[in-house]
């Protein structure tokens, strides 16, 4: 056990609370997943780097905190507050304060014909009375895998609430979905556990934004699970946007299961947080499947950010692709582990991934680690990292034409970053993610400027280093 | 007045001395020929000039419209009136062609106290001056010179230099991996830059060259020297006889 009991107390208070609400409104086959959850949580409490997935990630401070639950409303959040908040060009916007839907913050304006979009609990608790929208209980909890991942399991058996999307068969949304997720103490540590379940039936066409921000200073910790069905040719986009205070910890799993056809792109763009570990975990289960993982990370003082990507081929002629990009600044660390599992019958496979790191001073760190499990004989895999500093060559270019070093250094950072812009194709979506991309490097531009001057001062030489 | 004067400069890279004692004078309308072996310190001089820092002036004075050159960052010397058009265009993946353009001639007109541009001032000129290059509008979007061939990427620093208009614009070999072709638009683009307010510092291997762009002097630069210079038809001699005489003479001039 790599936790004591007694850190975990604080957890088992809250599952008591929300097990007991449950015994009253929860159907049975729920109570059970919930009852394993806690099983597998506190039968394994959280990993230590002694555990290779979690090697170069150290939860000591995060396992310390004794990390609250919020109850539904307790945190009073005024619409003002959530202005600055919003997608401009989204087609709704569910908000969740602390870990419950609040629909009085929410605007589900003109929802499309074909789109079901409301809480997961709201959604359960019509189930009760018999006007259930369908699927749930043979969607949920039957992707995200609680055996290898003890914060799957915590999530399970402690969430209350997220975003319940179903889009029906052949139905193309032309505006995204944006989920904000707000961690909202007022001077208590506060943890939440978002629970997304996203069905896309055949043939149909959504772009979903899960957007975590914070209100106030206090460290939180969000453990949030989405699990996303996608039917037969589906084209579904994703984006994670991660944009909370530097004290809180994010924990986010993205469980995508792909039918025969089925197109998802995922994006993560990591700006905030003080301990960021993203998930991604796509399974392409049916023949000519394609996946685009898509990432960016960009951290500075001593943020930390885990990029788990387990791409799971387990059809033949499926394509996938993965492309994340990290700049880091200060002492920020990330962290990219990318898997790339080819099953038995997975034949004709076609995965590639490439991870790209800019580290602007001497203490920033990346650890980057492909790992290829391929038990199909005729696939092509490949994997490429780099890990460098601002190209010196480009940088003097752009300044011999008049423009100023901290703009032209600005410049070369953007251009980095909009490598994974480009490949949004959801055009709101896209201007929406560069324009918090965009700000985020202002600042960081201006921060690590300084330094990076000195730096450069003593050591004029830069040098991409090629790792395999 | 004169546009650029050297004197006595010496820089070295790493510690070796490429540049031993340079002396030159340009002034304003003038076309200067640098020609000379490999390893004379020719792109040492155009980057010494250009301020790129990795290399270090150890003596000796540049100025330039009367400001002391040597004090000023690259960016400063670029909106002074300073081009130089590289030998070896870097490509800047994820950065437009024609935003980058218009954030340098920004730069440059901030830089004097002008108004910026803005799209619908830039874009009808821009077109213009790519056309005369015979370049493909497609490369206005094109990242900067990104997957462009020798040729392409030439072009693209002519048209800059066509775009920034600067007073001094230094070619670094711009000619050298041209075809013929390639070679009448980039000097046709230089040609028509040509007034009496701008000067060109035109270094090549090549006497080729100077039959497209008509130059006013010849400087034989050998060993970080200049050690001959005259008017176009040094040029001519250099091409039928190589720099062996010149080599040789700088050699014998060394005291023993």
């Amino acid at each position: 056990m790599a936790t004591t009991t007694s850190k975990l107390e604080k957890y088992f208070e809250a599952y008591e609370d929300v097990r007991a609400q449950g015994l009253e409104r929860e159907p049975v086959w729920l109570q059970q997943l919930r009852e394993d959850g806690w099983a597998r949580f506190s039968a394994k409490g959280f990993p230590s780097t002694h555990d290779e997935d979690w090697r170069f990630t150290n939860l000591a401070a995060l396992a310390k905190t004794p990390f609250l639950r919020a109850a539904k409303g307790e945190f009073a959040v005024l619409p003002a507050q959530l202005e600055a908040y919003r997608v401009a060009g989204a087609a709704c916007q569910l908000v969740f304060i602390n870990g419950h839907f609040a629909p009085e913050l929410s605007d589900l304006g003109n929802l499309p014909e074909g789109l079901l979009v409301c809480s997961l609990a709201k959604a359960i608790d019509c189930g009760r009375e018999g006007c259930a929208p369908e699927g749930i209980e043979q969607h949920l909890g039957r992707y995200a895998d609680m055996s290898r991942d003890v914060f799957t399991a915590l999530n399970t058996a402690l969430w209350e609430d997220g975003a319940y999307l179903r889009v029906h068969r052949g139905v193309v949304l032309d505006k995204p979905i944006h989920l904000l997720y707000v961690s909202a103490g007022t001077g208590a540590e506060i943890s939440t556990h978002p629970r997304t379940l996203i069905i896309a039936e055949d043939a149909s066409q959504a772009a979903i934004i899960e957007d975590y921000v914070s209100l106030g200073s206090e460290a939180a910790f969000s453990n949030a699970v989405t699990e996303l069905a996608a039917g037969q040719d589906a084209v579904i986009s994703h984006f994670l946007i991660e944009r909370e205070n530097l004290a809180s910890f994010n924990v986010s799993t993205l469980r995508i299961e792909q039918s025969r056809g089925a197109n998802v792109d995922s994006h993560s763009i990591l700006l905030g947080g003080g301990l960021v570990r993203n998930n991604v975990h796509p399974v392409l289960n049916g023949e000519g499947a394609e996946c685009l993982i898509n990432g960016l990370f960009v951290g500075e003082g001593r943020q930390h950010m885990d990029n788990y990507m387990l791409v799971e081929h387990a059809r033949p002629h499926c394509n996938s692709r993965q492309f994340y990009n990290g700049i880091l600044a200060d002492h920020a660390r990330g962290v990219f582990h990318g898997r790339i599992v080819v099953h038995k019958d997975a034949q004709k496979t076609d995965a590639k991934q490439t991870n790209r790191n800019l580290l602007l001073s001497d203490s920033a760190r990346i650890d980057t680690k492909p790992q290829l499990e391929i038990y199909a004989d005729d696939v092509k895999c490949t994997h490429g990292a780099t890990i460098g500093q601002i190209d010196e060559a480009q940088l003097f270019y752009l300044r011999a034409r008049g423009i100023a070093e901290a703009d032209a250094r600005n410049l070369l950072l953007y251009a980095f970053a909009a490598e994974c812009l480009d490949r949004m194709k959801d055009a709101a979506a896209r201007e929406f993610a560069g324009g918090l991309i965009g700000e985020r490097l202002k600042e960081l531009a201006s921060a690590v400027q300084a330094a990076t001057l000195a730096a450069t001062q003593e050591d004029g030489a830069q040098n991409w280093e090629e790792l395999g | 007045m004169a546009l650029l004067e050297i004197q006595d400069l010496h820089a070295s890279v790493d510690g070796h001395e490429i540049l031993k004692g340079v002396n030159l004078t340009i002034n304003a309308g003038e076309v200067h020929s640098i020609m000379g072996p490999n390893g004379s310190g020719k792109s040492t001089l155009a980057a010494v000039l250009a301020r790129r820092d990795a290399y270090q002036v150890t003596s000796g004075r540049v100025l330039f419209n009367g400001k002391d050159l040597l004090e000023m960052a690259p960016e400063v010397a670029a909106c002074e009136g300073v081009f130089l058009a590289f030998q070896y265009p870097v490509e800047i993946p994820g950065i437009g062609n024609a935003y980058f353009l218009r954030s340098a001639m920004n730069a440059v007109r901030k830089y004097h106290g002008q108004e910026e541009l803005d799209a619908m001032d830039f874009l009808p000129l821009y077109k213009e001056r790519m056309k005369l290059l015979e370049m493909d509008e497609k490369f206005m979007n094109r990242s900067v010179n990104e997957g462009f061939s020798g040729g392409e990427k030439k072009r693209n620093e002519i048209l800059q230099l066509s775009m920034l208009e600067p007073k001094l614009a230094i070619l670094d070999e711009t000619d050298s991996g041209l075809d013929i072709d390639a070679l009448r638009i980039v000097a046709q683009g230089v040609n028509a830059m040509r007034s009496p307010d701008r000067s060109f510092l035109v270094i090549t291997h090549y006497q080729r060259l100077l039959d497209y762009i008509a130059t006013d002097f010849v400087h034989v630069l050998v060993d970080g020297k200049i050690e001959r210079s005259g008017g176009p038809e040094l040029a001519l001699e250099l091409e039928e006889k190589g720099y062996g005489q010149i080599e040789a003479d700088a050699q014998q001039a060394l005291p023993a």
